[in-house]
């Protein structure tokens, strides 16, 4: 198998080569792409029912309160 | 052709028939012309017994088939238009998209509504307070109606059960003790639970608006209405037990929405529908997650089977002859399967 070149090559020599940096990497990504996803999802679903939540109306009767 | 065989071919088949007459008229002898008249007037009568035959089978079947559907097939109705109730139209209920949530500010007046107005005949008797809060209360305000009744204690050390001011696990009470309390309060009629009343209906929000504002102000000439019922063309039957709860101006909204009757019946409605499906805001979301990941994965799935069929998509076999020594397929003779 020909080396890989460059910036993957050192990523893959430095992290991925060893079992516990591949697992970390799985692990890490798994995390990040979760966060990712829900982060975007739930902005994109937020922003087309904007107005009819509870968190978009509750600074109306939270105020009262204070 | 001879003239004997013409009936003959006339009997076997029409093509031929025709090609038979044909070479008699060119025979064009006396008893040929005679003949092949008179064959092709007993043409016409088979042509014509044929029509009648295929038209009175095709009339038969299409017969015996609307027959069968006028028997059998026709919608069974086991009720009168009346007794069915008329059926709702139906509204562009804006929860009611895929891609949207409960209007909370609609839940809020809502509520309002059943508090005001239904809840002093019907029970919603799976709500607890708690799950108002963050829906459409705030914690305080939850809690402080929860206080405004008062539940059973856990009996103490005596056995005695006291009562307490509620707390935002207990459920919304009900309105009257048993539902032979709520008989007879109502004429003999019970006013059923609300909470999944929108489940429990054919046409679900739609037919609960339109039962909400359907109330004409007077029953129409010749309907019959029993006593202690009322007219209302949505319901199965049109007598009602209930009569019309809402008018124009009956609450007052706090954030300024003209209480209209229509206005109150769709708050009130949304708030029904909410507290039948409390899991529909965070199902619809869950939903359009699951398949923009359940899209990926199975692009991603395509993709993998591709990529490990390719090999066997693109094999190709070839059968390479050998170009010398004996076994040349021009060297092999006899007896060989590659005989030139
Ligand atoms: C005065 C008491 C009373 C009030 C107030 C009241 N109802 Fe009713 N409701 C009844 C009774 C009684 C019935 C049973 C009617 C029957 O079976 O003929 C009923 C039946 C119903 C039904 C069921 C109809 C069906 O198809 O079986 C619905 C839905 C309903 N009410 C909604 C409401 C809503 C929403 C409100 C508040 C805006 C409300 N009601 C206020 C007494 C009341």
């Amino acid at each position: 198998m020909p080396a890989p070149s460059g910036v993957v090559n050192a990523i893959y020599s430095t992290v991925i080569r060893r079992n516990f940096g591949f697992l970390g990497v799985i692990f890490l990504g798994a995390f990040a792409t979760e966060i990712a996803f829900e982060t975007t999802a739930n902005s994109i679903w937020n922003s087309i029912n904007r107005g009819r939540q509870w968190r978009d109306i509750k600074h109306r009767y939270m105020e009262q309160d204070e | 052709m001879p003239v004997v065989s013409l009936e003959y071919v006339f009997e076997m088949s029409s093509l031929r028939a025709t090609r038979a007459l044909g070479a008699a008229k060119s025979g064009a002898t006396r008893t040929a012309q005679r003949n092949a008249s008179s064959q092709s007037s007993s043409e016409s009568a088979g042509s014509w017994k044929d029509t009648a035959l295929l038209g009175s089978s095709t009339a038969f079947a299409i017969g015996s088939v609307s027959w069968y559907y006028y028997q059998f097939g026709r919608p069974a109705y086991a009720m009168t238009p009346q007794e069915e109730g008329l059926h709702p139209p139906k509204y562009p209920w804006e929860h009611e998209k895929l891609y949207k949530t409960f209007d909370h500010g609609t839940l809020r007046r809502g509520f309002q509504v059943y508090r005001e107005v239904c809840s002093s005949c019907h029970s919603l008797s799976r709500i607890p307070y708690r799950t108002l809060v963050g829906n459409m209360m705030t914690v305080d305000e939850a809690k402080g109606l929860a206080e405004e009744n008062e539940y059973d204690t856990e009996p103490n050390d005596e056995g005695e059960i006291e009562k307490r001011p509620g707390k935002l696990s207990d459920y919304i009470p009900n309105p009257y003790k048993n539902d032979e309390a709520a008989r007879a309060a109502n004429n003999g009629a019970l006013p059923p639970d609300l909470s999944l009343m929108v489940k429990a209906r054919h046409g679900g929000c739609n037919y609960i608006f339109s039962l909400l504002t359907g109330y004409p102000e007077e029953p129409p000439a010749g309907a019959v209405v029993a006593s202690g019922l009322n007219f209302n063309p949505y319901f199965p039957g049109t007598g009602i037990a209930m009569s019309r709860v809402l008018y124009d101006g009956l609450v007052d909204y706090e954030d300024g929405t003209p209480a209209t009757t229509s206005q109150m019946a769709k708050d009130a409605v949304e708030f029904l529908n909410w507290s039948a499906e409390p899991e529909m805001d965070d199902r619809k979301r869950m939903g359009w997650k699951v398949m923009a990941v359940g899209g990926v994965l199975f692009a991603l799935s395509i993709w993998i089977k591709r990529y490990k069929w390719v090999n066997v998509k693109t094999r190709r076999l070839l059968y390479d002859p050998p170009t010398t020594g004996p076994n040349r397929p021009d060297n092999v003779t006899v007896g060989s399967a590659f005989r030139k």
